[in-house]
C-alpha cells in the first residue's frame, strides 16, 4: 500500500507541475512588437465635433481575417475622440447575431456597422435599423436589400481572381504553353466562385496560358497543407499557383517545401503578415499577394462616423457619404510591400 | 451477422488463439476496396498515381488522423465514443505552438502536445469513469470547451512555428530510407495499439468491458478504471497526432483537426469495428483510414471537384458497408 501512495504522490505532484508549466504557455505576446499599426494615426483635418456613438457587430473572429476586422475597427475608433464603440461579442450565429444587433438599436446608438455572418439572413434586422432612424453601415457580406443599409463598403472577390490572373499573365506572356494551377478557398461559399471566375476571366486574354488544374482548400492551414500536397503529386510541372487565401497559404508553402518543389511562381491572396514577410524576403516561390483588404473596417467607422455627424467624406466632392463602396484588390509585391505591411494580419 | 459472446471474458482471442494476424472477413471486402481504388488510379494516372512519391504522399496524409482513429478504435470497442479527438488536437496543436512553449524548442512542444491531449483524456475519463455521464455527452462538453479554449489562446490568429528542427521532420532530407518519419510514427502506434488489444490482458479486459460490462465487472474488472485508461489513450493519440500535424502544417491553428471525430469513427466502423463495442480491429481501422486518404488522393489527381469528391464518398463508404455485411453474412 505505501509504494501505491508514494506513486500516487509521483503521479500527482508530476501532472500539478506539469500543468503549472503548460500554463506559462499560453503566452502569446510577441516580445518587442512595437511597429505603429495601421489606422493609428489620427486622420488629419477632420476636427473632433458631435460625439458619435457606432455599435459593431461582426461574426466570430475564428479567423485571422476576421479578427483583423475587429482590431481595425477599434484602432480606428480609438484614433477619434468623439467616437464611443459599442462593440458586440462576435457570433457566427444567424439567431445570436441578430439578437445583439437588436439591443444595440435598443440602446440606440447613433450608426451601426454590422458585418453579417450570413448576410441574407441578416437582412431583417437591418431593415429594422434602417427604420429607427438608424444609419446602418454594411461591411462586406452583402444584405439581401438596398433598403437594409445607407451605405455598403466591401472586398472585391471578383477583382481578387481578376488582378491575380493579370499578374500571372504578365509574368508568362511570352512563354510558350505555360500552365497554372489554383489553390481555391472553400468551394460552398459564392465568394470563392467569384475569385475562381475573376482568375479564369483574366487568363482569357493570355492564349499561351492554360489552367491545368485546380482544387478548393477550405481557408485552414491543414486543409491548404494537405491540398497542395495531392496537386503538387498530380501536377509534376506547372509554371504559376494561385492560392485564394494567405492562412491556407501557410499550409500550402509547407506541402511546397516539403516537396521540394521550387520551379514556379505563387501568388497569395487575402494579405496576411506571414505572407508579406515571405514576398518581402523573396526566398521562396511567393512572390505576391492579392489583397481582400481589413482595413476595411476601419473606413467603416470612417464612414458611420461621418454618417453620425451628417457629413460627407473628404476627398470627394459629394454632401453626402456614397450608397457603396467597392474596394481595390492590390497586388503586393516585393516592390510596394512596405508600403502595405502594417496592413498584414496574423 | 456476427454472434458476439460477451460472456466470457476474452470473447474474441478465446475462439482463435495465437494467430491474431489472419485477416478477418470484413479486412478482407476491405483489401479490396483498397485493391480497386489503386486499379482505378493506376489505369487513370499511372505516372502519378503509382510513383513512390504518391505512396509516401498519402501515408503521410494518413499518419495524422491514422493515430487519432487508433485511439479512437480502443474506445468504442470499449463501449465508448469519444466526440471531442478532433477540438482536443485543434487545442494540443494551439497550445504546443504558442510563442512561449516555442522558446522551449522540439522538446517543449512535443511535451506540450502530448500533456494537453493526455490532460483532455484524464477528463473525459473522469467523467465517464467517475462521474457517471454517458461518454457521448461528456466527449461533446470537451468538443466545445476544447474547441474554445484553442480559439482563446489563438485569439483567430495562426500561429506559425518557427522552431526549425520541428519542420525539418517533414522535409524529404529526414526521411529514413525513403519513409517519412511521420510515416514511422504512424506505424509505431498502430503496432504497439495492435499489440496492445490483441496481445495483453489490457486488450481482453478493453473488448470485456466493451461487450458485457456487467459480466466485466463480475468477472472481477474495474470497469471504471478501464474507462478511464481508454480515454487516457485517446487523448494520447490525440496529443501525438497534433504533433505529427505541427510538423505538417507547420502551424497550431483552432480550426485545425475539423470533423476529425467523424473521419475516425467513420474508419473505424467500416474497419469493422463495431459500435456498440466488444470487437475492434486495429488493421481494420488503419485500412479504413487508408481507403479514406487514397480516395482523396485518387479524386485529387484527377482533379474532380469537392462537390464530386462529397457524393463519390459517401456511396463508397455505403458500398464498402453493404459489402461487408454480405461477405460477413457468408463468409465461405
Amino acid at each position: 500500500m505505501p509504494a501505491t501512495s508514494r506513486r500516487h504522490l509521483l503521479l500527482g505532484g508530476a501532472a500539478v507541475s506539469a500543468g503549472a508549466l503548460l500554463t506559462a504557455c499560453t503566452g502569446n505576446e510577441p516580445q518587442g512588437q512595437g511597429q505603429a499599426p495601421a489606422g493609428s494615426a489620427a486622420p488629419a483635418g477632420d476636427e473632433p465635433g458631435t460625439p458619435v456613438t457606432i455599435g459593431f457587430a461582426g461574426p466570430q473572429a475564428d479567423h485571422g481575417w476576421l479578427n483583423a476586422i475587429n482590431e481595425n475597427a477599434k484602432r480606428r475608433a480609438a484614433a477619434y475622440s468623439d467616437v464611443t464603440l459599442e462593440i458586440t461579442e462576435g457570433s457566427n450565429d444567424t439567431a445570436a447575431q441578430i439578437g445583439q444587433v437588436q439591443t444595440l438599436i435598443n440602446k440606440k446608438v447613433d450608426v451601426l456597422v454590422v458585418l453579417p455572418a450570413d448576410g441574407k439572413a441578416l437582412t431583417q434586422v437591418g431593415l429594422q435599423a434602417m427604420r429607427a432612424g438608424i444609419p446602418v453601415v454594411n461591411l462586406d457580406r452583402i444584405f439581401a436589400s438596398p433598403q437594409a443599409y445607407r451605405c455598403w463598403i466591401g472586398g472585391d472577390n471578383y477583382g481578387m481572381g481578376l488582378n491575380a490572373g493579370r499578374f500571372i499573365g504578365e509574368r508568362l506572356k511570352d512563354k510558350p504553353d505555360a500552365t497554372v494551377v489554383e489553390l481555391a478557398g472553400m468551394d460552398s461559399l459564392e465568394l470563392t466562385k467569384q475569385r475562381t471566375q475573376g482568375f479564369d476571366d483574366a487568363l482569357r486574354n493570355y492564349p499561351n496560358i492554360r489552367k491545368v488544374a485546380r482544387q478548393a482548400a477550405d481557408f485552414t492551414v491543414e486543409s491548404g497543407q494537405a491540398r497542395m500536397a495531392q496537386l503538387l503529386q498530380a501536377q509534376q510541372r506547372f509554371d504559376a499557383l494561385w492560392n485564394h487565401d494567405d492562412d491556407q497559404g501557410v499550409g500550402a508553402l509547407r506541402a511546397i517545401a516539403q516537396a521540394g518543389r521550387k520551379d514556379f511562381l505563387m501568388v497569395g491572396g487575402a494579405g496576411a503578415r506571414s505572407a508579406m514577410d515571405a514576398i518581402k524576403a523573396d526566398d521562396g516561390v511567393l512572390k505576391a499577394t492579392v489583397l481582400y483588404p481589413p482595413t476595411m473596417a476601419a473606413s467603416a467607422v470612417d464612414l458611420a462616423r461621418a454618417l453620425g455627424r451628417k457629413k460627407g467624406i473628404g476627398g470627394l466632392s459629394e454632401l453626402e457619404v456614397p450608397a457603396s463602396l467597392t474596394l481595390y484588390s492590390a497586388v503586393v509585391t516585393k516592390e510596394n510591400v512596405d508600403e502595405y505591411l502594417p496592413t498584414g494580419f496574423h | 451477422m456476427t454472434l458476439t459472446t460477451p460472456a466470457d471474458t476474452p470473447p474474441r482471442e478465446g475462439r482463435r488463439p495465437a494467430l491474431g494476424l489472419r485477416p478477418d472477413v470484413r479486412n478482407l471486402s476491405l483489401l479490396g476496396v483498397l485493391a480497386a481504388l489503386v486499379l482505378v488510379g493506376g489505369l487513370t494516372r499511372p505516372a502519378e498515381f503509382l510513383a513512390a512519391s504518391n505512396l509516401q504522399l498519402v501515408l503521410t496524409q494518413a499518419s495524422v488522423i491514422g493515430v487519432v482513429t487508433v485511439g479512437m478504435t480502443f474506445v468504442i470497442t470499449g463501449g465508448g465514443i469519444d466526440l471531442s479527438v478532433g477540438a482536443v488536437v485543434a487545442l494540443a496543436s494551439v497550445w504546443a505552438t504558442t510563442l512561449a512553449t516555442q522558446e522551449f524548442g522540439f522538446a517543449g512542444i512535443l511535451f506540450t502536445a502530448v500533456v494537453v491531449g493526455l490532460g483532455c483524456g484524464l477528463v473525459n475519463g473522469l467523467l465517464v469513469a467517475y462521474g457517471g455521464v454517458v461518454p457521448f455527452i461528456a466527449t461533446l462538453a470537451m468538443l466545445a470547451s476544447a474547441r474554445g479554449l484553442a480559439l482563446q489562446i489563438t485569439e483567430g490568429r495562426t500561429q506559425i512555428v518557427t522552431v526549425p528542427s520541428v519542420l525539418d521532420l517533414g522535409l524529404p532530407d529526414s526521411y529514413v530510407l525513403g519513409v517519412p518519419p511521420l510515416v514511422l510514427v504512424f506505424a509505431a502506434v498502430t503496432a504497439a495499439g495492435w499489440l496492445l488489444l490483441n496481445r495483453t490482458t489490457f486488450g481482453r479486459r478493453t473488448v470485456a468491458v466493451g461487450g458485457n460490462p456487467e459480466a466485466a465487472r463480475l468477472a472481477g474488472i474495474d470497469v471504471r478504471r478501464q474507462r478511464l485508461l481508454l480515454h487516457l489513450l485517446s487523448g494520447l493519440c490525440c496529443g501525438i497526432a497534433a504533433f505529427l500535424l505541427i510538423v505538417l502544417s507547420g502551424s497550431g491553428q483552432n480550426t485545425n483537426g475539423n470533423l476529425y471525430e467523424l473521419d475516425a469513427i467513420a474508419a473505424a466502423i467500416i474497419g469493422g469495428t463495431l459500435l456498440s463495442g466488444g470487437r475492434g480491429t486495429i488493421a481494420g481501422s488503419v485500412l479504413g483510414v487508408l481507403v479514406f486518404t487514397t480516395i482523396t488522393n485518387l479524386f485529387a489527381l484527377n482533379n474532380l471537384q469537392s462537390d464530386v469528391q462529397q457524393i463519390a464518398k459517401g456511396a463508397i463508404i455505403v458500398a464498402a458497408v453493404l459489402v461487408q455485411h454480405r461477405t460477413a453474412r457468408d463468409p465461405h
